[in-house]
């Protein structure tokens, strides 16, 4: 009678990268412990099927198993014994991987049937289940930890990274509000990561309006600064785990993510941030663009699909219609069908807008657009990231029942509003802020996923980038602040 | 055609989850975004080829025939007949297996189907993340975190 041993568990860690080590025959070796030495004979591929592997246990064993069928559909591996100084006969087992998609884990399915000689069914049963498939698992959890799929073949590289230690790392120092040069670099630590934390070195850091704010002391309760205790800005970063504190699942060391939320820190080279705010990077998207696009990017998101969701023929306003969240606007909001009306500051910032889709560009650098909205009909929706000193004008842009959605204040914090004014068009007046819309975990994760969807069909372009070096951050704010950047500026750590 | 999957970790065995979901009548029991429940033609609910009639919280009516039900694979694998949703050859499969490793269930919801043209991402996300993610945490709630 054959015997049957199934034997499954849950991995922390993404399906490509467990599927990565299952799929290699010969690399049992290197992450199971039972195993002393392995190699695939006749000079084979360990992915081919049809291979056998060699291979000798700790205890002395000796094991020859041929691989039988490889499914990179369905991520399952099928092998056999073909001879083994093991009473195990008819040995057939069948590794299947799945993805756990809440949470990015992987679900590993282990089984085989075999038969033994009489009296021996329960110790093998016993020795396969327990001394090949649990300790399997956990020695695979192990490797993965120590980051061993990324040392290459050898695994003798260098040893895992000290998970206990501070990481010496450089960053942007606010000691007092003020201009660019409060902006100072500086040497620092980052410690390791707490329960729930991930430390990440950063490559790429997106610089975004809210930096300015918090540089310039607008936002002191986001921000607290004082000599003793300086601040750092910076609200995203991309990068690789370096390590992850206890309880975080779906992260290991290497994976390269992008970190997001409503804490400022990231004008550095190493940070630790909660999961929660971290989301992995498709291969396809550099980090710069990376960079250049989330915060921008899901803030378009929400606009266009929560806030102000887009039909068809609505007119869109966006001003600054040639910066970062403009230009995505501008793309993202025509091609689902808004007519969409820019204001920029100059003729090539105009060309550029109108490249993206703006159909309506308004060249102006005194804030003076109502009368020519007007003639379109009136905005049904307004993105405003001017602030005070257009404040008239978008009240007078407006068409009735409009939407007017304050995003940001570049020239100074919007005086109170009456409601009457609003009432005037029976507007609606909104000042959101986009870490709201990034929260719980799963909206991020869908907000990101549907962005990066959204470069790949060509909804939007890829982006216009500025980089600057992150000891440069000053220079950078100094530049954002000019009015005379296009697209998105981004440091590079 | 459209492929949406979905999976998830029920810290409870899966005779536990599957005592929950099995009844193919069950679905406002266990699913916040269901309203209410019948089977047609007074059919028991474990019948394969009955029919669920059904209303979602925001008034979509939907009816759906059950296709087949495994007691040994936990599995259950259900057309719609009709629904607001705007898909055709909608087929789908809820099952669960076993995690040996702790005791734990992995519970896996699937669809293949087809649509208009441009609407992929939107019911993906719709199915995907309106249905078959809420209800495993709801299942998730409802079992806790041991």
């Amino acid at each position: 009678m054959l015997q049957r041993v199934v034997r499954s568990t849950v991995i922390d860690a993404p399906l490509e990268r467990v599927w990565a080590v299952i799929r290699d025959f010969n690399s049992h070796d290197q992450w199971h412990e039972v195993v002393e030495r392995s190699r695939i004979e006749g000079g084979d591929r360990s992915d081919q099927v049809g291979c056998v592997r060699a291979f000798t246990l700790r205890d002395g064993q000796f094991i020859r198993e041929q691989l039988i069928a490889l499914d990179e559909r369905e991520h399952r591996s099928t092998y056999c014994i073909v001879e083994a100084t093991v009473p195990l006969r008819r040995y057939v087992a069948t590794i299947t991987l799945k993805p756990v998609t809440d949470g990015n884990r992987t679900f590993w399915h282990w089984e085989s049937t075999f038969a033994t000689p009489p009296g021996q069914e329960r110790e093998l049963r016993e020795m396969v289940a327990t001394g090949v498939y649990e300790a399997g698992f956990e020695n695979l959890r192990r490797f993965l930890r120590r980051g061993g799929d990324h040392r290459g073949p050898a695994g003798a590289a260098a040893g895992p990274f000290p998970a206990a230690l501070p990481a010496p790392c450089r960053r942007i120092a606010v000691r007092a509000y003020g201009g660019p040069d409060v902006l100072v670099p500086e040497n620092g630590e980052a410690p390791p990561p707490g329960p729930g934390e991930v430390r990440i070195r950063h490559r790429a850091i997106g610089v975004n309006f809210l930096d300015v704010y918090l540089r310039r002391g607008w936002l002191p309760a986001m921000m607290p600064v004082d000599a003793g205790r300086p601040g750092t800005p910076g609200m995203e970063a991309a990068g690789t785990v370096l390590d992850v504190g206890e309880g975080v699942h779906g992260l290991l060391p290497g994976d390269r993510v992008a970190a997001l939320g409503p804490v400022p820190g990231a004008y550095a080279s190493v940070r630790c941030v909660p999961a929660a705010w971290v989301v992995p990077l498709p291969t396809a998207i550099e980090d710069d663009v990376a960079m250049a696009l989330l915060l921008k990017g899901l803030t378009a998101d929400y606009l266009l699909h929560d806030l102000a969701p887009v039909r068809s023929g609505m007119r869109l306003l966006v001003h600054a219609a040639a910066g970062g969240v403009g230009l995505l606007l501008c793309a993202w909001a025509s091609s689902l069908g808004a007519t969409v009306i820019g204001t920029v500051s100059s003729e090539d910032k105009a060309r550029v807008a109108r490249a993206h889709g703006c159909e309506h560009v308004i060249v102006t650098r005194d804030y003076r657009f109502a009368d020519a909205v007007q003639r379109l009909g009136g905005a049904d929706v307004i993105v405003d990231g001017l602030g005070d000193a257009a404040r008239e004008q978008n009240l007078a842009a407006l068409a009735r029942r409009g939407h007017w959605i304050s995003l940001g204040q570049a020239t100074g914090p919007l005086a109170p509003l009456s409601p009457d004014l609003l009432l005037a068009k029976s507007a609606t007046f909104s000042r959101p802020v986009v870490f709201d819309y990034t929260e719980p975990h799963g909206e991020l994760l869908r907000r990101s996923t549907r962005l990066w969807a959204a470069l790949a069909e060509g909804r939007i372009r890829r982006p216009v980038i500025e980089r600057y070096a992150l000891d440069a951050a000053a220079e950078a704010h100094a530049r954002l602040e000019s009015r005379g950047s296009t697209g998105s500026l981004v440091l590079l750590a | 055609m459209i492929r949406v999957y979905v999976s998830s970790v029920i810290d409870v065995s899966a005779d536990t989850v599957w005592a929950r979901i099995r009844d193919f009548n069950a679905l406002p029991l266990w699913h916040p975004a269901i309203a209410d429940s019948r089977i047609e033609n007074q059919e028991p609910s474990d019948r394969v080829g009955c029919i669920r009639h059904f209303h979602t919280r925001d008034g979509g009516m939907i009816r759906e025939r059950l296709l087949a039900l495994s007691d040994y694979d936990y599995a259950c694998t259900y057309e719609i007949l009709e629904s607001p949703m705007g898909v055709s050859q909608y087929v789908a499969t809820l099952k669960l297996v076993p995690i040996t490793d702790g005791g734990r269930t992995f519970a896996e919801w699937s669809a293949e189907f087809e649509c208009a043209e441009g609407r992929e991402a939107e019911l993906t996300e719709l199915i995907g993340g309106g249905v078959f993610q809420a209800g495993f945490d709801a299942l998730k709630r409802h079992f806790g975190r041991r």
